[in-house]
């Protein structure tokens, strides 16, 4: 079937038409839906997307950092709100695939892509999806195949106490921009010295982005050290189910998991 | 930066350099920089036409059946075409040079043999009818069991690959399974040999991937010919194939090409053009055939995976004296280049190194994988890989400085090589003495001062008295009748139109009677236009009579069978 | 097969097009207006051979669905001389012997252009991430990396 496509002024009525059409495909930055399309794909003849500005907003929301699902790479790195981020984006792709790639899309973007998202899982956001009330990003990722009707108006995260907290290390063998190995996202507050309510996500060690459960149960009140963060090295392949793929095997997936999370963890450069 | 030393061969050349050293502009750099360089694509026609074509998704497997009937009603679909449609369908690169048999089909009849191999082609209006038609096409396929290494595909019992080569391997010389290299007697000197060091040493095959994929867009031109541009590297191959399996006179075919978007070998194997052309034939429009980019990766033919065993004989103060060799070139499921590779290789035998045993066995092996070509060092890169990493190797066992072995074991000026040639203008001592020096790596006084022009010659330059020979891997019954060979008497070929002549056709060109021919006529196959093909050529009369040669068996590779005089 | 039309800018001059629906940019410029600079290399955002600037920002056109350009302005390496006079970089790329192939220079010159448009004095750490996106099979990059910075300290936007 020859392609067409149906551009929408409001997010909802886009949201509706991807939701009564069998063969749509909801366009974000189009890295991924145009890719599909150059190839030939037969799993969609039409491409919705839309205009609304709502997509592109970002602002302060009382406690919530709200980003438009349109939002770029390039202005997630741009925006004084969202420079904490900017390490996470500027590991997306070289500067082209960044003026494109948005925040809507990377949540969509299959394993071993999905670098933003596994960020975001980490600093605990919410979606909000058109015509519904905000879930949590966990919720979505865990039934993402369900989801994929879904189109997301933004992502908000909840603002956090110290932006140093935020760690973010991708691991590619093209620096900064090829895909992924693994990455780690972690949020590490400290009180008196001491972690409390550690959050740590991966992202290419399993189907989607992941929570790392046993490491945050392992780091609960422990000294940010080499002591401290024994326990946790010790079970950071606890829960991966890394793929094997041209980048990476499983088996090197699982090797290198626990040296990266302990580099994280201490602040090591390499 | 270039470094000359000029104190090397100081008098053997004339240290003028007008060229090398000095940069000079390339003549395509202003078409380059402002995007003008004419590329295969880079050219505009009305009602362009896009080909595509299905294919295998199995290693090996029989088609049973193939329905395409769906697919030609598609809307923008303008012809979709089988391996009936393709007038000669079985061809081998080489075959232009009358080696090899023909093996490979355009488009796959009975069976496919790797994964990607083309089945059906669709030439539709735009790129998207053509996937769209593709997806509704039927392939009947029955899976068949798949070999994907080479020592396994050689073993009795393993998947036949290749039809015309059932054994899984080339057929060299219409005698051996393997290309046989033979100087002295390796077995008797490792048995002198104070050290016997073995090795084993696999290459993956290595994807030449440059940034422009290969394609070529055919077009019909107004004087009964197609003008094709393409990206090969190889254009007059490509002209000879296209004319071969199409059955077309090559004056009827206006190739054009020049500007290649990186080649490093992956643009030999002369694939786009004649399917183009084809689908230009059968529909009279102008049509493009391009890989995709996952097409160049998995379709497209690599450098062939290599695996190599070798075995030297050393004595401790570090001589090689004995060395064999078994190569496995993975050629995958056709022969393409690589069963010239293995000859080119095998002259390189073994390395830059006066050894006065040597012994080769190379086997040119079908697999079920992506068949392989040309890439940069073409035939040498593999084997010299191992050579180098085996002489590390020895010079381990033997505790010895490893740049000191390669200079001690070096060729030199006039030494006999493995294959029967005299060693000239050799330098590798001065290239481990120049890379020592660079390395800060220490070699010893009297290795650095060691020559090229010194010490080569004399007991060197002889070929063994005794060299010993096998039949080995002989072909049972291997002879002029055998399996391979098939001499043809030589019938010259008619012209031949597209059976729905896509333009009014033209009388053929009749030179006229007197007309006297061109020096060395006789020689050449006679006109595609003569006015009455029969299975000699006759001269006109102006020319005394001479009978052209029977044509050479289809095996025969002139350089290497020892008829061409040096 | 619809059709829907597309007027935007290339290069300073308008252009109305009217392109296959569902139509990537890189078909609309090269077969849609005869823009034959930007080139194809894998249709899937890994290699930049198809970059171009929208509104001064680096695309990748074959991932750029046509029809989002409307309105909006398009360059290429075609217009990147003005007349008979090359671009800075153009002159720096050929002085450097940046290109053997060539068919990764339209794609270079692209991103190495939206870089010193908006930063004239990159250092070598700011050129190697704005051509981060872009393969070259043939150079090995340093001709580029080089060129570029050549192009920056010679004034970026000089013609002639």
């Amino acid at each position: 079937m020859p392609m067409s496509v149906k551009t929408f002024a409001q997010v909802d009525e886009a949201a509706r038409a991807l939701a009564a059409s069998r063969s749509a495909r909801y366009l974000g930055g189009g890295t991924l839906i145009m890719r599909a399309v150059n190839y030939g794909d037969q799993s969609f003849d039409t491409i919705i997307r839309t205009t609304d500005p709502r997509l592109k907003q970002i602002a302060q929301q009382g406690e919530m950092l709200v980003i438009g699902a349109g939002i770029t790479m390039s202005e997630i790195i741009a925006n004084r709100e969202t420079a904490f981020l900017a390490p996470v984006a500027r590991t997306v792709g070289g500067q082209a695939i960044r003026n494109m790639a948005t925040v809507g899309g990377n949540l969509f973007a299959a394993s071993p892509y999905g670098d933003f998202t596994a960020a975001l899982l980490a600093l605990d956001a919410r979606i909000v999806p058109a015509g519904g009330q905000p879930i949590s990003l966990e919720e979505f990722l865990n039934a993402r195949e369900r989801n994929a009707g879904l189109v997301i108006v933004s992502v908000q995260i909840p603002r956090l106490r110290d932006v140093n907290a935020f760690r973010y290390v991708k691991v590619s063998r093209v620096k900064p921009k090829g895909i992924a190995v693994m990455s780690i996202a972690a949020v590490l507050p400290m009180q008196a010295g001491r972690l409390a309510n550690a959050r740590i996500a991966h992202g290419a060690l399993g189907p989607r982005p992941l929570r790392a459960l046993a490491v945050e149960r392992a780091l609960e009140g422990r000294s940010l050290d080499e002591a401290g963060i024994a326990q946790a090295l010790a079970v950071a392949t606890e829960g991966i189910d890394p793929p094997s793929d041209p980048i990476a095997s499983d088996w090197y997936r699982r090797q290198i998991a626990p040296v990266h999370l302990k580099r994280l963890l201490l602040g090591q450069r390499r | 930066m270039i470094e000359f030393r000029k104190e090397y061969f100081a008098d053997e050349r004339d240290d003028n350099l007008n060229e090398i050293g000095k940069p000079t502009q390339r003549q395509d750099m202003l078409g380059h920089v402002t995007g003008r360089s004419p590329y295969f694509d880079d050219h505009l026609f009305d009602g362009l036409l896009h080909l595509k074509c299905l294919r295998s998704p199995h290693h090996h497997a029989r088609i049973r059946s193939v329905d395409t009937s769906e697919a030609e009603r598609m809307p923008g679909v303008k012809k979709v075409i089988r391996a009936r449609d393709v007038p000669l369908n079985l061809n081998t690169l080489l075959s232009l040079m009358d080696f090899g048999l023909d093996d490979e089909p355009m488009l796959a009849d009975k069976k496919v043999c790797y994964v990607g191999e083309p089945v059906v082609a669709v030439v539709a209006e735009t790129e998207r009818a053509c996937f769209d038609a593709i997806a509704k096409i039927r392939v009947d396929y029955e899976v068949l069991p798949h070999v994907l290494d080479v020592e396994e595909a050689i073993k009795p019992g393993a998947p036949s690959v290749n039809p015309t080569y059932p054994t899984n391997t080339f057929l060299y010389h219409e005698k051996y399974d393997h290309q046989k290299l033979r100087f002295g007697d390796v077995e008797a000197a490792l048995r002198q040999a104070d050290h016997v060091v073995e090795g084993r040493y696999q290459m993956s095959p290595i994807e030449q991937a440059p940034t422009e994929t290969c394609g070529a867009i055919a077009a019909p031109e107004t004087n009964n010919r197609f003008v094709v541009y393409t990206s090969t590297q190889a254009l007059f191959f490509s002209l000879g194939t296209a004319a071969k399996m199409l059955k077309v006179s090559s004056n009827r075919l206006h190739f054009i090409g020049g500007t290649v978007g990186g080649g490093f070998g992956g643009k030999v194997d002369s694939i786009h053009e004649p399917m183009a052309i084809l689908g230009c034939m059968l529909t009279g429009k102008p049509v493009r055939y391009a890989w995709d980019r996952e097409e160049e990766m998995q379709v497209g033919a690599p450098r062939g995976a290599e695996r190599w065993y070798i075995t030297d004989g050393v004595m401790n103060d570090g001589r090689i004296i004995a060395r064999k060799f078994t190569g496995y070139f993975d050629s995958g499921a056709y022969t393409r280049l690589s069963s010239y590779a293995i000859i080119k290789g095998t002259g390189h035998l073994p390395g830059p190194y006066t050894i006065p045993n040597v012994s080769s066995d190379v086997y040119c092996v079908f697999t079920n994988r992506t068949p392989a070509t040309a890439m940069r060092g073409f035939g040498i890169t593999g084997v010299d890989f191992s050579i180098e990493a085996h002489m590390d190797k020895v010079a381990s066992k033997i505790g010895m400085n490893p740049i000191e072995l390669r200079i001690l074991n070096s060729y030199r000026d006039g030494d006999m090589k493995a294959h029967r040639r005299l060693a000239k203008n050799t330098a590798l001592i001065e290239c481990c003495q120049v890379v020592a020096e660079k390395a800060k790596w220490k070699i010893g006084n009297e290795y650095k001062a060691m020559s090229s022009l010194k010490g080569g010659g004399g007991e060197r330059a002889l070929i063994p008295a005794h060299t010993a020979i096998d039949q080995k891997g002989m072909v049972r019954g291997s002879g002029s009748s055998s399996f391979g060979y098939q001499p043809q008497p030589y019938v010259p070929s008619t012209p031949t139109f597209p059976s729905t002549p896509a333009f009014p056709s033209v009388p053929a060109y009749t030179p006229a009677a007197s007309s006297s021919p061109a020096p060395g006529a006789s020689e050449r196959r006679p006109a595609e236009n003569a006015p009455t093909p029969s299975s000699t050529y006759t001269p006109t009369p102006s020319q005394p009579a001479t009978p052209v040669e029977q044509r050479p068996a289809v095996n025969r590779f002139s350089s290497i069978s020892g008829l061409r005089r040096r | 097969m619809a059709k829907k039309p597309i007027q935007f800018q290339l290069n300073g001059s308008g252009q109305a097009i009217f392109a296959e629906e569902g139509s990537n940019l890189l078909d609309v410029l090269r077969r849609g207006v005869g823009d034959l600079s930007p080139k194809y290399g894998c249709g899937q955002g890994t290699c930049g051979t198809c970059t171009v600037l929208v509104n001064g920002e680096p695309r990748l056109s074959c991932l750029t669905l046509a029809e989002t350009v409307e309105g909006q302005s398009v360059e290429t390496t075609a217009g990147l001389a003005h007349g008979p006079q090359l671009h800075a970089l153009q002159h720096a790329f050929m002085d450097n012997f940046a290109a053997q192939c060539g068919y990764c220079t339209p794609g270079m010159l692209m991103a190495a252009k939206a870089l010193l448009d908006r930063n004239p004095s990159p250092s070598r750490e700011e050129v190697v991430e704005a051509i981060s996106g872009n393969i070259c099979r043939c150079t090995g990059y340093e001709p580029i990396i080089n060129a570029v910075l050549a192009a920056a300290q010679s004034g970026g936007r000089r013609y002639g």
